[in-house]
């Protein structure tokens, strides 16, 4: 399957890799959806038995192939929320050692990039690719509300309602980009909503 | 030196005015006839007599309407103050670096006691009057850092140091240009810039950042940064920008030599001793045109400036709708003749406008 190829862009714009193996006495894998393809291109029987899989599936279904590798510790989680409690205590138990690898939307790699950030490993060793859907996850930067993959520029801010423009400016820490009115000095004058990469 | 203190508002009513005084030494920002950036730093140790160079941290006539304001937007969005949790030692360098400099160099206005921790603050033009334990937290009534910083004017941005790199992690930013702490904070020097158009393509990062990270204690530097706001808006913030981003279509010929400000940044840079932080206040001064055109030189000059400024700047800068408004007002204080190097005045050998 062919990876979206983001454009080039600004410095704060987070830059995803390509998963690659690299030695480890534990692998952690948290993979949304389509990131599952990139944990079947990567998986060896060595690696898989002393690998945790943390599969989010949105609306996919590679649980039957994921299983197949064998991995020492399989969950499903249904969404990023439900699965965030079991995330932060495999990363609380964390040793040196541990390998970690993201795999998915933006919005979960860069929400569960902070959690192992949090916990001391820094952002450099950690492992990411982006595969699936392109939707970004939008701070509005008047009201705070997180806005979850929004693939069209302008978009309707989902707490406040406000008609926001997608910047490329992005907060590791919050996991988000910036959005901001974009009618501000024109009310009421909305350009027609178009693909943010179009 | 007595300071006659403004009641004055920079909001709703907008109040706000220059005296002579203020105007006179106001930081005009451009040194020639034309503008790109560079990295302009130089050494932060004094100038003029009475200029805003002198003192370490000027306090000017606006000094507690300013701080009125800020303590109004602390009230509307606390996250406009933000210290991540390493940071608080920092804080304590700049409360003891603001305290020391400001009772040294103002001391009919700020007196600072100490007997060994235990220290009495005494700012007389907030009728503040706070003895507490140095390095106590518990005997301040706010975080060190944001104690200090609704007492002086300005933002500060306080930036940690590690792995030859600046991090943004904490800060008071009530009187952006159109900048967000809440968003930033964490961010390192690259990243909070990285909105900035052509200046990472001319290196003046790179060479800004290996600038700054050389600081020593005792050798702080400074610079000037520019922009344009309509009204004397000191919170021109993302986080409002819903709000004020239509007060840029009020400008009309007839009221633009009013609402139309200059809007100048003095960016000072201070090494701290135990954190090794760096500190990086950020001073906001406004001054409309119709003030600025009463200094010739600057008449001339700022007409030429905003007239030959690069497109992608003036957009940037989020004034190139109302460039050609500003530039027929301008015009008018350009009579072509040529003007004298550096940023001051030169009142007595400039000639007056011959047009």
């Amino acid at each position: 399957m062919s990876k979206f190829e983001f454009p080039k862009s600004i410095a704060s714009r987070p830059v995803w890799g390509t998963l690659e193996v690299r030695p480890g006495e534990h692998h952690l894998i948290i993979a949304e959806a389509e990131g599952a393809q990139a944990v079947l291109d990567i998986a060896t029987p060595g690696m898989m038995a002393v690998t945790h899989i943390i599969y989010i599936p949105r609306h996919t279904d590679h649980s039957a192939r994921l299983r197949a590798l064998n991995p020492a510790q399989f969950y499903e989680g249904p969404s990023y929320a439900a699965a965030l409690q079991r995330i932060r205590r495999v990363l609380e138990d964390a040793h040196m050692g541990l390998q970690v690898y993201l795999t998915g939307t933006e919005g979960m790699m860069g929400q569960a990039m902070n959690e192992a950030m949090a916990v001391g490993i820094p952002h450099t060793a950690i492992q990411t690719e982006h595969r699936g859907a392109i939707g970004r996850r939008m701070q509005c930067v008047h009201c705070k509300g997180i806005t979850e993959d929004v693939e069209v520029d302008p978009f309707v801010c989902a707490h406040c309602g406000l008609n926001l423009f997608v910047r490329d400016h992005y907060s590791r820490r919050l996991a988000a980009y910036q959005g901001v009115r974009v009618d501000a000095e024109d009310h009421g004058n909305v350009p027609e909503p178009r693909g943010i990469y179009e | 030196m007595t300071i006659q203190f403004n009641d004055e508002s920079f909001r709703d009513d907008y109040t706000f005015h220059n005296s002579d005084w203020a105007i006179k030494r106001f930081p005009f920002p451009f040194h020639e006839d034309s503008y790109m950036y560079s990295v302009n730093m130089e050494q932060h140790r004094g100038g003029p007599k009475g200029s805003v160079y002198e003192m370490r941290f000027d306090v000017d006539e606006h000094y507690v309407s300013e701080m009125k304001d800020r303590a109004l937007v602390l009230d509307e969005d606390p996250l406009r103050c933000q210290s991540l949790p390493h940071m608080t030692l920092a804080g304590w360098d700049l409360l003891e670096l603001i305290m020391v400099s400001k009772s040294e160099d103002y001391p009919d206005l700020f007196e600072l006691h100490r007997n060994g921790n235990q220290w009495r603050w005494i700012n007389k033009p907030m009728g503040i009057d706070h003895s507490f334990t140095f390095m106590d937290e518990t005997t301040l009534p706010y975080g060190p850092m944001e104690y200090i910083t609704r007492q002086a004017q300005g933002d500060f941005a306080v930036l940690d140091q590690r792995d030859e790199m600046l991090w943004m992690d904490a800060g008071m930013v009530t009187t952006q240009a159109d900048w967000s702490l809440d968003f930033d904070i964490g961010m390192n020097f690259f990243e909070w810039h990285a909105p900035v158009p052509k200046a990472h393509e001319m290196g003046i990062f790179q060479r800004a950042l290996k600038f700054l990270l050389n600081i020593q204690q005792g050798a702080p530097a400074r610079r000037l940064n520019w922009t344009m706001t309509v009204n004397p808006l000191l919170d021109t913030s993302p986080e409002n920008y819903h709000e004020w981003g239509i007060q840029k279509t009020t400008l009309t010929p007839e009221n633009l030599s009013q609402k139309q400000h200059l809007r100048v940044e003095l960016q000072t840079f201070f090494r701290l001793p135990r954190s090794n932080a760096l500190v990086f206040p950020i001073r906001c001064y406004l001054c409309n045109f119709q003030d600025l055109m009463t200094v010739p030189k600057w008449g001339r000059r700022l007409h030429r400036v905003i007239r030959d400024l690069p497109e992608e700047l003036a957009t940037y800068k989020g004034f190139i709708d109302n460039r050609p408004m500003m530039l027929d007002y301008l015009s008018q204080f350009d009579d072509g003749l040529p003007t004298s190097p550096g940023i001051w005045p030169d009142l007595e050998t400039e000639p007056p406008l011959s047009k």
